[in-house]
Order: C-alpha cells, then sequence, then structure tokens
C-alpha cells in the first residue's frame, strides 16, 4: 500500500497497534483541514505492528498528551521532504485537559473553567493523581 | 506568601516550630495580645462548622486581630454562581490572610491559586485539614512530651476519616512510631495508605477489630465518628455506626498515662463517663486547636 511521503508535517511513529485512533482524537487530529493518514497494523522488526499517523501539515503537537497514551511513540518533524527532527517521548509529569477528573466530590466538578491537571505521582506504574482531590485518573 | 492547603507541604522542622511557638504563646499569652492589631482574617466557610470557624476566630481575636466572612454558602456570592477563584480574589482585598473551608475537594488549592493573601485549608470535604492534623500534633506533644517512640491506636471509622489519614501521613515523618488500627472490615484503612505509607516506609503497623486486645499496649488512642454524611446508603450507615462505644469498663487495662482524643464533634463513640476520666483530652484537644492556629497565623502572616 502506498501512502504519499508529506513535504512539510509530522510524523508519529512506533505507536502501539490499535492506539492511532485514540492520538488522533486527543490531538484533534479530526479538525485538521490538511491530509492526515492513519496507517494501521505497520509490519515492525521492533515491535511486531505498529500504527504509523503521517499529518501534512507543520503543527504543534501537545507531547504531553502523546507521552500519556504512549510514551514509546517517535514524533519526526518533516521539513522540505526530509526528517529535521526526531523526538522520543517520556512519561510527562504534569497533563493538562487530556483527562478529566472523575471524583464527584472534586471542585472540577462544579467549577467549568477550571483545567483539569494530573500529577505523575508514581512512574513505575504511570498513576497519575487529580491536583484538586489527588484522586487517581482512571 | 505561602498558604496551607496540605499538611504534608509542612516539613517536620516547620511543624516542630508551629509547635514550639504554640506552646510558647500558651506559656506568655500577653506577648502575642497584639501582634496581628489592624490585620483581618476572612472566614470563607463554604458549609457549616461550628468548632473549626470560632477556634479561627478566637485565634485571630487573641492575637488582637479582627475578622470578617459568612458561615455558609447560601449567605455568599457562591450562591450566584461566583467561582471560587473570583471570590478569592476578592477577598484578598479586604482580608490579610483567609480561612476557607468548602465541601469540594481541592477548592482551597484552587483558591490559593488566585488569591494575593495566604490561604488556609479548613476543610475540603473528605479530603484534606491540615489544621486539625497541627492540633492533634499539638496535643500529644503536650500529652506526652514528644512526637516519637509512639504506639498510637486509631480507632472506628478509618476509611473515610480524613483527620485519620492526614495524621498517620504527618505521624509516619517520625521516628519509632507504631500504628494499631481497629475498625470493622469495612471501615479498614484504604489500600493506598497502607501500601503508599505504612508498607513503603517500613513502618510497624497491625490491624485488628478488638479494640480491648489492643487497649494495653496504646500511648495514644484515636478515636473518631462514623460519620453519616460519608455514606451513599444509609443502611450501612446504621450497622457500622455503634461498632466501637468507648466506656471505662473498656479502659481497665490501659495504660495510666494513655492519651484519648478525638477530633469532634462525637456522637456516642466515647461515653460521656470517660470525659471525667484524666486520660481523656479531647477538650484540650479543642483548646490547643486554637493556640496552634495562632502559630500558623503568625507564621503565614510572617509576624515574628
Amino acid at each position: 500500500m502506498n501512502i504519499d511521503s508529506i513535504k512539510n508535517g509530522v510524523v508519529i511513529d512506533h505507536i502501539k497497534a490499535g492506539k492511532s485512533m485514540e492520538i488522533y482524537y486527543q490531538l484533534e487530529l479530526d479538525k485538521l483541514d490538511c491530509t492526515v493518514a492513519i496507517i494501521k497494523n505497520v509490519h515492525s522488526k521492533k515491535m511486531g505492528l505498529k500504527d504509523i499517523i503521517k499529518i501534512d501539515s507543520e503543527m504543534q503537537v501537545d507531547l504531553d498528551a502523546l507521552g500519556y497514551i504512549d510514551s514509546d511513540v517517535t514524533v519526526n518533524i518533516i521539513k522540505d521532504g526530509v526528517l529535521s527532527e526526531k523526538k522520543h517521548l517520556t512519561l510527562p509529569t504534569q497533563i493538562k485537559d487530556v483527562l478529566k477528573c472523575r471524583n464527584p466530590r472534586c471542585i472540577t466538578t462544579t467549577e467549568q473553567d477550571l483545567p483539569h491537571i494530573f500529577r505523575l505521582t508514581d512512574p513505575a506504574t504511570k498513576t497519575y493523581r487529580c491536583i484538586y482531590c489527588e484522586s487517581k485518573a482512571k | 506568601m505561602r498558604s496551607l492547603i496540605d499538611i504534608l507541604s509542612l516539613s517536620t522542622d516547620e511543624i516542630d516550630e508551629l509547635i514550639a511557638k504554640a506552646e510558647d504563646i500558651i506559656a506568655n499569652p500577653e506577648k502575642y495580645r497584639e501582634k496581628c492589631k489592624y490585620k483581618k482574617l476572612a472566614t470563607l466557610f463554604f458549609e457549616p462548622s461550628t468548632r473549626t470557624r470560632l477556634s479561627f476566630e478566637a485565634a485571630m481575636y487573641e492575637l488582637g486581630g479582627q475578622v470578617l466572612g459568612f458561615s455558609q454558602a447560601d449567605s455568599s456570592s457562591a450562591a450566584k454562581g461566583e467561582s471560587v477563584a473570583d471570590t478569592a480574589r476578592t477577598v484578598s482585598c479586604y482580608a490579610d490572610i483567609i480561612a476557607m473551608r468548602h465541601p469540594k475537594e481541592g477548592a482551597p488549592l484552587v483558591a490559593s491559586m488566585a488569591s494575593s493573601v495566604p490561604i488556609i485549608n479548613a476543610g475540603d470535604g473528605g479530603h484534606n485539614h491540615p489544621t486539625q492534623t497541627l492540633t492533634d500534633l499539638l496535643t500529644i506533644k503536650r500529652e506526652k512530651g514528644r512526637l516519637n517512640n509512639l504506639t498510637v491506636g486509631f480507632c472506628g471509622d478509618l476509611k473515610f476519616g480524613r483527620t485519620v489519614h492526614s495524621l498517620i501521613e504527618a505521624l509516619s515523618r517520625y521516628s519509632g512510631i507504631e500504628f494499631v488500627l481497629i475498625s470493622p472490615d469495612e471501615l479498614q484503612l484504604p489500600g493506598y495508605l497502607k501500601k503508599g505509607i505504612l508498607s513503603s516506609d517500613n513502618l510497624k503497623y497491625t490491624e485488628t477489630t478488638d479494640l480491648e486486645a489492643v487497649m494495653p499496649s496504646l500511648d495514644i488512642l484515636y478515636m473518631t465518628r462514623v460519620q453519616r454524611e460519608r455514606f451513599f446508603n444509609e443502611e450501612d450507615y446504621l450497622r457500622l455506626k455503634d461498632s466501637y462505644i468507648l466506656t471505662p469498663e473498656k479502659l481497665v487495662n490501659a495504660k495510666e498515662d494513655l492519651a484519648i482524643l478525638h477530633p469532634l464533634p462525637r456522637v456516642n463513640e466515647i461515653h460521656t463517663s470517660v470525659d471525667s476520666d484524666p486520660r481523656a483530652c479531647y477538650f484540650r484537644q479543642v483548646l490547643n486547636g486554637k493556640y496552634i492556629r495562632m502559630a500558623l497565623i503568625l507564621k503565614l502572616l510572617e509576624v515574628e
């Protein structure tokens, strides 16, 4: 299957197979006017199967949101048809408006304008807690 | 400018410093009578509380300061839909320091992000209540002369009791503390506290349902009320509310210098006949609450 290479844009590679749609919506790629290709179940020597997203636009990717969903992905920035930068992600220490706090007693349930912020409290178990009520992210 | 939202934001050195200040206030009250002259404390209580609000107000008056505020949400602009952040921004134009109680968890943190004056969390739902923990620590220090090398029993609702959680977190930072957790199976200390604090710090703790069996080992007995407002199910509340009732008979095998604490209000978990026992510290604990809040107000206002 051929997918045209992009001239100026972003390639999100090494996505765990099946995770590409979650990333597509979390990064709000559905709202872009440019070409976006989601390539699923690509054979990979390292991963077995992987997904890839190609975005034909020089957009700023929310690396924190991406790192939370899948910190093993790589983000390739393409300029004038060549790879200009390769970013490896890590688990972000804080994420903003990626998740919503589900604790009905949390202040974010009544104050709609507050940003939903979660802090990484245990990298080993990838545990994030709401900064307001300290409830665990689900 | 600093606020107090969570007890763990204070180091043990800072807690020790606050306790020392409170003890100095108790010994020399006249020295502090005008320390906060011309300063104003706003008490923003979005849900009713007699003890905590009056304690804050008495503390500020005893420092020579003044008090303004409200004691329920329907007499505040929150009833008109104002946000916590806007209320804090507004009130910080009128007062030098704010004590806030709110039913929603995290509301005082939101206020502290918007306010230009220090915020003291006076209780946010079932979450934090740091000045109660400071009160408990001052009481333990005054009754036992130390905050280390103690066997501390917590009895009653250890699942929902925020005062229990905060005091365990605070005491776990002192050396030689052994915890005895006494509760019905349904109201045991949450797993995240057992795993996160007690196990990870290799602290000694035991869990039991039998208060009388562990009574002789205790230096401190921290009783709690089973709180109706924390239950979604009335049936569960009624079944568990009378699990432990402390009576003089149950204290027969207790140490002579045991200290019995309770954050109050009590319902029936400590029989009134225990009140005259010199080991009952809970009303002295109330008084300590005022002194530690005086020390805290001085610290946050940076008054020497």
